[in-house]
């Protein structure tokens, strides 16, 4: 469903990765690792189109995702390192706004139902500004919980979240690689999979700088 | 497509509604600057009569300016720029909805309160008429022509200065005919008219390329 040509990625004067390969089925999670300043979050933001790759090819559903475009971003969910909630809006219309954003119809009670589940109860009517930085994760990955989207990036989702949290994210990503969906994550713990395939990408280190 | 316009309009607009300071600041730096030109030149009726347009138009590109910078930089800051890049709705529609909650935040107050503005400026009711109707239609170009530099200068260290530098010149056709109407309104209405259909023809212009040169801009910026 998803395959990567001969993928290069430089960032400034340091090449992070050349001759990348792999091709992903559906309900695979590909679990991507490496070092800090390995290229995790490059790779994933070029996997996005966020940013053109130095040479190589990614291709959805057999065309380049260059070619498809928004087609293509209606088809993928990006978890940034940022939440991308807005602090002056509540739960509720952060979500929502996301919800149509993504072209979702969804009705006001699937958004309290997925806040609910995020295990935000009582501080669905909040300005996010007012949350914690693990109850804004959750809000930010309420959207999960609605997306109807067969590929999810997600770049370091488990970090500032507390051990339900990061049980109900696990559950989240099982659940949706096992509907025949595709996620891409980084992470520096191990995400238990119900069913469905790993698989694993070492990035290449031999770097020790840090950003 | 039209409700991700209307959801991301709506949601500029209601955060700009949460920090109602903002919206304030560029409505009285405006009646400010308007307003002190009168102090320094004196108040000779004939003397302000000339001076009114083009200090009402002045006064409105670099009101117009000041919001600018934040136009896209509090969505980028948060994240959800990024996540406006990856919709499955074109770039330009989004960056449209933004500009437009621009102007009705920036652009719509100055357009109303600029009959107090020409009271102030001894301008006879005709003039203040055609700069009511000037700055209605030119006042949108504004915030577009400026959007494409906003996107430029995005996460740029200065780029606020950077902004004004690469916009304001680009704001002079606007400025020039703009009023250039309200003076040819002096005498007989139907003087300003080419005025208006050049204006007309800026909005029309900028309608077309500026949300689709900002996109691009942006897809730069955040590489």
């Amino acid at each position: 469903m998803l395959q990567v040509v001969d993928l290069a990625c430089r960032r400034g004067d340091r090449r992070l990765f050349s001759a990348l390969g792999f091709a992903l089925d559906p309900g695979v999670l590909l679990h991507v690792r490496g070092r800090n300043g390995s290229g995790k979050t490059t790779l994933l933001r070029a996997l996005c189109g966020l940013l053109l790759p130095e040479q190589g090819t990614i291709r959805w559903r057999g065309e380049d995702i260059r070619t498809l475009g928004d087609e293509y971003h209606g088809d993928l969910l990006y978890f940034g390192h940022l939440n991308g909630i807005k602090g002056d809006l509540t739960g509720i219309e952060n979500l929502r706004i996301a919800a149509t954003l993504d072209g979702d119809r969804i009705d006001t009670d699937d958004l309290w139902r997925a806040l609910a589940r995020m295990g935000l109860e009582g501080f669905e009517d909040l300005p996010t500004r007012m949350l914690s930085q693990g109850q804004k994760k959750r809000v930010a990955l309420a959207r999960l919980v609605l997306s109807s989207a067969p590929l999810w990036i997600l770049d370091e989702p488990f970090t500032a979240l507390d051990k339900d949290a990061v049980v109900l994210l696990q559950t989240l990503i099982a659940n949706h690689v096992d509907a025949g969906g595709l996620a891409i994550l980084t992470t520096h713990q191990e995400v238990p999979l119900t069913s469905g395939r790993i698989q694993r990408l070492d990035l290449g280190t031999g770097f020790d700088t840090e950003h | 497509m039209g409700r991700a316009f209307l959801s991301l309009l709506r949601r500029d607009i209601t955060l700009a509604m949460r920090r109602r300071t903002d919206v304030l600041t560029t409505l009285f730096f405006f009646v400010i600057v308007v307003s002190l030109f009168p102090f320094g030149v004196g108040s000779e009726q004939q003397i302000l009569r000339q001076l009114g347009p083009g200090v009402v138009w002045v006064a409105a590109l670099l009101a117009s300016m000041l919001a600018l910078e934040r136009l896209f930089a509090a969505d980028y800051e948060d994240g959800t720029l990024e996540q406006l890049l990856l919709t499955r709705h074109p770039l330009s529609l989004l960056v449209l909805a933004k500009v437009t909650a621009h102007w009705l935040l920036t652009g719509l107050p100055v357009v109303l309160i600029a009959p107090l503005i020409g009271m102030q400026y001894y301008l006879p009711e005709t003039a203040i008429v055609a700069m009511m109707l000037a700055l209605l239609v030119g006042t949108p170009v504004l915030s577009l022509v400026g959007a494409i530099g906003a996107a430029l200068t995005l996460g740029l260290r200065g780029g606020g200065i950077l902004l004004s530098l690469l916009i304001l010149p680009l704001y002079v056709p606007v400025l020039v005919y703009g009023a250039g109407a309200v003076t040819a309104a002096f005498t007989t209405p139907a003087e300003s008219q080419p005025y208006f259909y050049l204006l007309g023809a800026f909005l029309v212009l900028s309608l077309i390329l500026a949300p689709l040169a900002s996109a691009a801009a942006l897809r730069i910026s955040l590489e």
